[in-house]
């Protein structure tokens, strides 16, 4: 056997092990990216769909956010404009959780519709674009002469 | 003067189409007046997009809010230092910078090739040209830094405090340096395909500009897993997100390129995967800026949308359209000169390598786009995190570690058992020793075993070839061991840089390793109440709060705590964590609270503290983590870069190539 094939064949063992690590990786942690219409519609057409792990991307019901006491669980209401849903979170809240921005949590949906979240990411439009419309009402601020 | 910037951008776009134009024409039809006006051209480019850039600094500077971009990224109570950087905080500038650093790059290419490489230099010209192009058609007629508002806002809305720091001023230009950068070594292809000359020439143009590349990429990505870890206070530098694996892709693929163009030199191996990896890296920079700029992929990182996606789909398309055709058409030319001997050679070291190199990029892309490929496929959108990153990677990064230690020191062609013996006895031992070192003093974790004894081993071989290279140098011209050191390495730049490299990488795993023993507590606490644990290495902590304070300053509000934490009843400094809230000239609050994190550094471990949430105004919501061994990655990090520094810095009457590459010079071919 030449070293070229000899090459190719631990190559292939390389990859084909690496793949299998992939795929098996994918199978185990992959979760899906649903909004809450889709976990909706998931969970009516198969129960047992309630139980799965996913991750639910949406934006927070402005005014929906109570803190608990104890600072350690906050219980909120998402939604995408078609399906809202109530969601608690135990765990510290990023800076960025406020009403109105677009979370990502991570977590499954209870048997009295509540979904019981893990992780919570909060993305914030303006986080790193900001549009200055915001400043169009505060006082002190001229208009340009539109030529 | 910003009006002039704004001009300048659209002459600089009309002079780029020209610069491209009678480039590819001249290299064509062999007219020398006509390379010499594109070269002119090229010239020409620089100098207007020097002129637009410096016409957005002074509207920076000068706090011009009729700009979009200004009023968008700036405040009139800003840091100095942060309104210069302002200019690569969004879209708009970002593009225009990159155009800044890649008018810059074709120019001192341009520059230093003009007695040399003349057949290549019109194509490379050309194709630098169209890239510019590209990039100046997407500010022109998509989204311009220049774009003004039909009314003046007394202020802007500011800078977001989390890039608000040092480490953010440096870490994205260094990035783009080394994004930008893949784009000469991928001209010099292009070049090379039309020109049919894949060898002698552009081997070394294209070595020398991967290296600047592979550089500054280091160095970014060092600098942005630092940001992360002092700025976002999560605890860790890492997170798999997709914007931090589109910087990895091409630093992968680069490495992968820097070790295999080596066997190209030495035996004429490897042309076809040569060119490939270098249209990869290029094509894998600009997905980056894709993934970051487009919005397809959900990240935390969270850049706008916008339009200018769609552009970067086209070009990517274009490139790959191109580049296919070309290397299909000349299969013929990229011909092998010579075969795989052995497996027990250093070329086969090599060629593994590469495998895992290109394996963990493919996997980290395949893993990046997986929401999309599962959404076209089966129609729902699956994600996958840092599980599945680590279950790949973990095995795939050891093994490259192992090669780490073998490559460079096993013999070309066929490695003799003498010269196995000879090369590997010491450090096998070294390996050995380490492994039942950490299996006596109790460590289980497999993984992390497995790091540490191969770091043994690799570390090993690289002590033993600096000692015998300092000895033979003490035996032969009877210097000093730092002398010999520093001369050793002066004189054999490539072969020691490159030692000097994988030092960096055997203490970057080690330090990946640590975070196997990271521990994580969240504590709730009032003033004067305490908490107790124990860190990795067994030592007791006690934390006592010293309660909550709020201040004011310039542009912020404070609220910090400060713990006062003694370890085995030692005493230790303060640690104070802070949550600020910026507010601008108008008293409006801007943007969300922002989180200064309490890092008490050391050697052997961080002991990491984050105020999280207050309560009632006198509860702190904290977390206490003890991170082992990060204070590593950023010198690790730092010893690749300096290592890489050496390798491609210019040596004076260096000796001869050997190898193919002088069997090549001394048949004229070159």
């Amino acid at each position: 056997m030449n070293a070229r094939v000899k090459f190719l064949i631990g190559g292939a063992v390389i990859l084909g092990g690496a793949g299998l690590l992939m795929a098996n990786a994918i199978k185990q942690t992959g979760e899906y990216y649903l909004t809450p219409q889709e976990l909706e519609t998931k969970v009516t057409a198969d129960p047992s769909f309630a139980g799965t792990g996913v991750k639910v991307g949406a934006r927070v019901v402005t005014g929906s956010i109570v803190r608990a006491p104890s600072g350690r669980e906050v219980s909120f209401r998402v939604t995408d404009g078609a399906q809202t849903i109530p969601v608690v979170y135990r765990g510290i809240a990023p800076d960025t959780f406020t009403d109105g921005v677009d979370v990502v949590v991570e977590g499954r949906l209870a048997a009295d519709g509540t979904f019981h979240a893990t992780t919570l990411l909060a993305k914030c439009a303006s986080r790193y674009e900001n549009a200055p419309e915001k400043y169009r009402a505060t006082p002190g601020y001229k208009e340009a002469a539109k030529t | 003067v910003i009006l002039v910037g704004e001009l300048s951008l659209w002459v600089a776009l009309l002079v780029a189409a020209w610069a491209t134009i009678t480039s590819f024409a001249g290299g064509a039809l062999r007219r020398t007046d006509l390379v010499a006006s594109g070269e002119r051209a090229i010239y020409a480019t620089w100098a207007f997009v020097v002129l637009a850039s410096a016409g957005l600094w002074t509207a920076l500077i000068t706090h011009d809010f009729s700009l979009r971009y200004v009023a968008s990224f700036t405040s009139a109570n800003l840091p100095f230092v942060y309104t210069l950087t302002a200019f690569w905080a969004g879209q708009a500038g970002s593009m225009l910078f990159w155009c800044l650093i890649l008018s810059t790059y074709t120019a001192i290419a341009v520059f230093t090739n003009r007695h040399q490489n003349r057949v290549l230099m019109p194509y490379v010209a050309g194709t630098l040209g169209a890239i510019t192009l590209f990039f100046l058609a997407t500010m022109c007629f998509g989204q311009s830094p220049f774009e003004r508002l039909d009314w003046i806002p007394a202020d802007g809305r500011g800078l977001n405090p989390q890039l608000q720091n040092p480490g953010m001023a440096i870490h994205p230009p260094n990035l783009y340096l080394g994004y930008v950068a893949t784009a000469v070594p991928f001209a010099f292809a292009i070049a090379a395909l039309i020109t049919r000359r894949l060898d002698g020439e552009w081997l070394a143009a294209v070595r020398r500009w991967s290296l600047v590349s592979w550089f500054f990429l280091t160095v970014g990505i060092t600098l942005g897993m630092w940001w992360a870890y002092v700025e976002l206070g999560w605890g860790g530098y890492w997170a798999w997100d997709p914007v931090e694996n589109a910087s990895l892709l091409p630093w992968l693929t680069g490495t992968a390129f820097l070790h295999s163009i080596m066997i190209q030199e030495k035996r004429g191996m490897l042309r076809k995967w040569n060119v490939t990896l270098v249209v990869t890296t290029f094509l894998l920079a600009i997905l980056g800026t894709f993934i970051t700029r487009s919005g397809v992929i959900s990240s935390v990182h969270s850049f706008a949308q916008s339009p200018v996606g769609n552009w970067f789909a086209a070009l990517l398309g274009i490139c790959v359209a191109v580049t296919a055709y070309l290397v299909a058409t000349r299969l013929k030319d990229l011909e092998a000169n010579a075969e795989l001997e052995s497996m027990v050679s250093r070329e086969a070291a090599f060629l593994y390598n590469n495998l895992l190199l290109v394996g963990i990029a493919f996997s980290v892309l395949w893993g990046t786009l997986f929401p999309i490929l599962s959404e076209a496929v089966r129609g729902s959108k699956i994600t996958v995190g840092p599980p599945f990153f680590n279950a790949v990677n973990v095995p795939l990064g050891l093994l490259l570690l192992g090669l780490t230690g073998v490559g460079p020191l096993i013999a070309w062609r066929r490695a003799s058992v003498a010269n196995l013996q000879r090369q590997f006895a010491v450090p096998v031992f070294g390996g050995v020793a380490t492994l039942a070192l950490l299996l006596a003093s109790g460590m289980r974790q497999p993984s992390a075993v497995a790091a540490y004894a191969l770091a043994g081993f690799v570390a090993t071989t690289i002590l033993q070839e600096f000692y015998k290279g300092i000895g033979a140098r003490r035996r032969m011209h009877g210097e000093s061991i730092p002398i010999a050191f520093v001369r050793l390495v002066a004189r054999n730049r490539r072969r020691y840089g490159g030692y000097i490299v994988h030092a960096g990488v055997v203490i970057l795993f080690c330090a990946f390793a640590g975070l196997a023993f990271k521990r994580e507590n969240d504590v709730t606490l009032k003033a004067g109440e305490s908490f107790q644990t124990t860190d990795p290495y067994g030592h007791q902590w006690r934390f006592v709060s010293e309660g909550l304070s709020v201040d004011t300053k310039l542009n912020r509000r404070i609220i910090a705590i400060g713990l006062k934490p003694t370890r085995d009843g030692k005493p230790m400094p303060l640690i104070e964590s802070e949550k600020r809230q910026y507010f601008d000239s108008q008293n409006q609050d801007t943007f969300e609270p922002a989180t200064v994190v309490g890092i008490q550094e050391g050697l052997r471990q961080d002991v990491y503290v984050v105020l999280a949430g207050v309560v009632n105004d006198d509860t702190a919501e904290v977390r206490i983590t003890f991170n082992p061994l990060v204070w590593w990655v950023w010198y690790g990090g730092m010893i690749m870069a300096i290592g890489g520094l050496i390798v491609m810095w210019p040596q004076a009457g260096r000796r001869k190539e050997s190898g193919y590459a002088a069997v090549m010079e001394t048949a004229g071919v070159r």
